[in-house]
């Protein structure tokens, strides 16, 4: 049953093949980059509401010192309350941040974020002690009752670590109106250049896999797929003979569900939420709706890990594995940084530049976000920074569509982006009802495929603004 | 904050290779066997009908873009491809002025009036080539027979079977391309290189010439069976006549055909029923001009019948 012969390539409808460039990092073992002497740590660092600091200047910090949260004692009164709707109206979108330092507050003020702008920061000055809080070390977590291991991830602080940065928490919740049983872990990590969750699960398999073991039993699922794209041989071998050494050391425990590896083709976007469910279970999650809808839960391999990391270790989520990359940084690498570092240290770390840079991008080439300077913190979402010189940089002016139908053939979710674009174009609002922009996952493969460099995903995100408008 | 002078750009920061100039220069390649057979047949017609046929699109693309103080784009080459096409649905004969003046229509009419590249409804070489067709009827009509050169009239295989009611073809002729007929349409097999080529690049899609194709197969098939001594075969009406240019590189022109996968299959079948139409019942012996501008017409309205599903519905 886990025998390497039997593992099935499957695939979902569209999508571009892109040069993987993961050449620079992938065979880089995982190193952690030492803590700065100053920290920025941004105090909300996921998708939701935003967090209050917990900390004044001059406060003394601990390691793994809760800093920053949202009004506490909402979720705690859900945890205890025995009235389901009451947490659910009262639990906010949230997590807390923990100090990734021992060290003294310095001052807090607005700071940029790579990826959610100015936002306020907690200054931390590191003393270098690292001295920790006490941590929780627990042996069986498996153990604990469901609520019990919601609880922990929550306070660890622990998020959707393949780039979203939505509170996993929150999304392990939603099963209490729906019946979830599939559980789908995304070791896709379809975008060119990064590598981290790559080594993640190369190097940290058991670790992963007690994580997966954790949420199954959350979840109380009856399958778990773990997808990887078929480039990752490495990280299916690896994950491979973990999951099998697991099952003679504990040959079908009670509640354990077995791990079935899913080997996927190497095609962007398919480490999509939506793409992974269509090409592993031929499902389509219904527009505007979540995977749960479909009895689909996803999690990436890095969120696995941090949920280790909070169970077994107490160990809040305070540093992440990131691949820094890119044609002009000296020593490319995956490497596990604490939030709060800049980007100008981690730099200095991987030997500066050996070209001139002329791009930044935080996240993949294809849906990462472009930087205006090296003074920005790393937080929760940066799955990796790529460095580019000025001759990997594509510079391009827009020419008129020639209707080539390329973003057509190559949109996941059966779009016609010339056709919005155009609409968009003319100001042709309510033609835009039918061709719903809503739908689009913004993914980037239409702008890629475009022959004529339309920046097809602009033209779309300002179809859902009006959209949002006229409703 | 220290400045950095560093480029800022939304997603996607990776491209594709492919690019409008890359795709017109595929065309030309496979347009190049199609010169090749063109000029072996019909010589220097062929190569200064083809010459002042470039030379004017380009020239008043260029020339036009500059009046309507537009951005000059012939380095896209399209007016190069159109210049081409224009030429190879040509009749050698044709008086060089009338080949100017169809350019002007083919450039001008079709395309920049509508707003240029991308813009245009119907496809430029062959709204030039109705344009000729309507205005000056005997210069369109009037062939010679390849290699000597021979005038002749309304002696296109098609119009043979159509006027003179002779079912006696030479298949191989036919498919060399060693016929009377326009400039380029002759030859199967050097448009047979051609398309594959386009196909193998995925420069075009093969959803049009497929319906196209199979469907003037069924369409003659039947008609072949009902009366063999009226109508001929299939093949021949692949071969013949100006099929195979048509629903190579006019049908499948991106500008004027669908985007979707069903809307392309209606508008090959389409086409091809069109075609058929006119050249069993109709008055001419050729119907696949009228058939694709007819058929770009629907365009539109084919792109918004045939939406694809919407994900998750």
């Amino acid at each position: 049953m886990y025998n390497i012969t039997t593992m099935f390539r499957r695939t979902f409808h569209g999508g571009v093949f892109l040069s993987e460039c993961k050449e620079y990092t992938v065979d880089k073992k995982v190193k952690a980059i030492p803590a700065s002497r100053e920290i920025i740590l941004p105090l909300s660092q996921h998708m939701g509401s935003p967090n209050e600091p917990l900390v004044k200047p001059g406060d003394n910090v601990k390691l793994g010192q809760c800093i920053g949260e949202t009004d506490s004692s909402s979720f705690s009164t859900a945890v205890g309350s025995s009235s389901r709707r009451r947490r659910e109206t009262k639990a906010r979108v949230s997590v807390p941040v923990h100090s990734p330092v021992s060290g003294r507050v310095k001052a807090i003020q607005d700071f940029f974020n790579p990826i959610y702008g100015k936002a306020p920061a907690v200054v931390i000055e590191n003393d270098g002690n690292d001295e920790s809080t006490a941590l929780v070390k627990r042996e069986n977590p498996e153990t604990l009752s469901k609520q019990e291991l919601i609880g922990i991830i929550r306070d660890a602080g622990v998020v959707g670590l393949g780039g979203a940065a939505f509170p996993t928490h929150i999304k392990l919740n939603v099963q209490e109106q729906k019946k979830i049983d599939t559980l789908i872990i995304n070791g896709a990590e379809c975008e060119p250049y990064l590598t981290c969750d790559h080594r993640l699960m190369v190097e940290k398999t058991n670790e992963i896999l007690n994580g997966i073991y954790l949420l199954a039993k959350i979840l109380e699922v009856s399958n778990i797929f773990l997808a990887i794209e078929d480039n990752k041989l490495s990280a299916i071998f690896a994950m491979e003979k973990a999951i099998r050494e697991k099952i003679k050391k504990f040959p079908r425990p009670k509640g354990h569900t077995p791990v079935q590896i899913v080997v996927l083709k190497a095609k962007y976007p398919q480490g999509g939420e939506n793409q992974l469910i269509k090409a592993i279970l031929k499902k389509e999650v219904p527009p505007a709706k979540f995977p749960p809808e479909v009895g689909v839960l996803v999690q990436n391999v890095g969120t696995c890990f941090a949920i280790y990391q909070a169970a077994y270790e107490g160990k809040p989520l305070i540093e992440r594995c990131v691949t820094f990359t890119g044609g002009c940084l000296k020593e490319p690498g995956n490497f596990v940084v604490r939030f709060g570092t800049l980007l100008k240290d981690a730099v200095e770390f991987c030997g500066g530049f050996t070209d001139e840079v002329a791009k930044i991008i935080v996240g993949g080439p294809m849906m990462g976000i472009a930087q205006y300077s090296l003074d920005i913190p790393i937080v929760k979402g940066v799955t990796g920074v790529i460095f580019l010189s000025k001759k990997d940089l594509e510079l391009f002016e827009e020419s008129t569509c020639i209707r080539c139908a390329r973003c057509v053939d190559v949109c996941p979710v059966n779009l016609l982006p010339t056709e919005i674009m155009r609409m968009v174009k003319y100001s042709r609002w309510h033609y835009l009802d039918k061709l719903h922009p809503g739908d689009c996952i913004e993914c980037g493969a239409c702008a890629y495929a475009c022959a004529s460099r339309v920046p097809l995903v602009q033209y779309i995100k300002l179809a859902k603004l009006k959209e949002a408008e006229r409703k | 904050m220290k400045e950095e002078n560093f480029y800022i750009s939304p997603g996607p920061h990776i491209f594709s290779k492919e690019s409008t100039p890359k795709m017109m220069k595929d065309v030309i390649i496979a347009l190049v066997p199609v010169i090749f057979a063109s000029i072996w047949f019909f010589r220097t017609k062929a190569i200064i009908l083809l010459l002042v046929s470039i030379a004017s699109c380009v020239a008043f693309e260029a020339g036009l873009q500059f009046l309507m103080k537009r951005k000059i784009t012939i380095s896209d080459y399209s007016a190069v491809v159109t210049g081409i096409l224009f030429a190879m649905v040509m009749p050698p004969s044709l008086p060089i002025w009338a080949c100017i003046l169809g350019c002007f229509v083919a450039v001008g009419l079709a395309k920049q009036l509508f707003g240029g590249l991308g813009m245009n409804i119907f496809n430029p070489a062959l709204l030039g080539r109705a344009f000729l067709a309507a205005a000056f009827p005997v210069f369109m009509t009037r062939w010679n027979h390849p290699i000597s050169l021979d005038a002749v009239t309304g002696a296109t295989p098609l119009g043979l079977v159509k006027f003179g009611h002779s079912l006696d073809i030479n298949y191989w002729d036919l498919f060399i391309g060693n016929v009377s007929g326009s400039l380029g349409e002759t030859s199967a097999l050097a448009l047979l290189i051609g398309g594959l080529y386009l196909l193998i690049k995925k420069t075009i899609d093969w959803r049009i010439p497929s319906a196209y194709i199979g469907t003037v197969l069924g369409i003659s098939f039947v008609a072949n069976l009902i009366s063999p001594d009226v109508y001929s075969g299939g093949l021949f009406h692949i071969l013949a006549g100006g099929l195979l240019i048509g629903t190579i590189f006019m049908a499948t022109d991106p500008v004027t055909s669908p985007v979707t996968k069903t809307g392309r299959w209606i508008f090959g079948i389409g086409c091809a029923v069109i075609t058929m139409v006119i050249r069993l019942w109709g008055g001419l012996p050729e119907g696949v001009m009228y058939a694709i501008l007819l058929m770009n017409a629907l365009t539109p309205l084919l792109n918004r019948m045939t939406r694809p599903r919407r994900y998750g519905t």
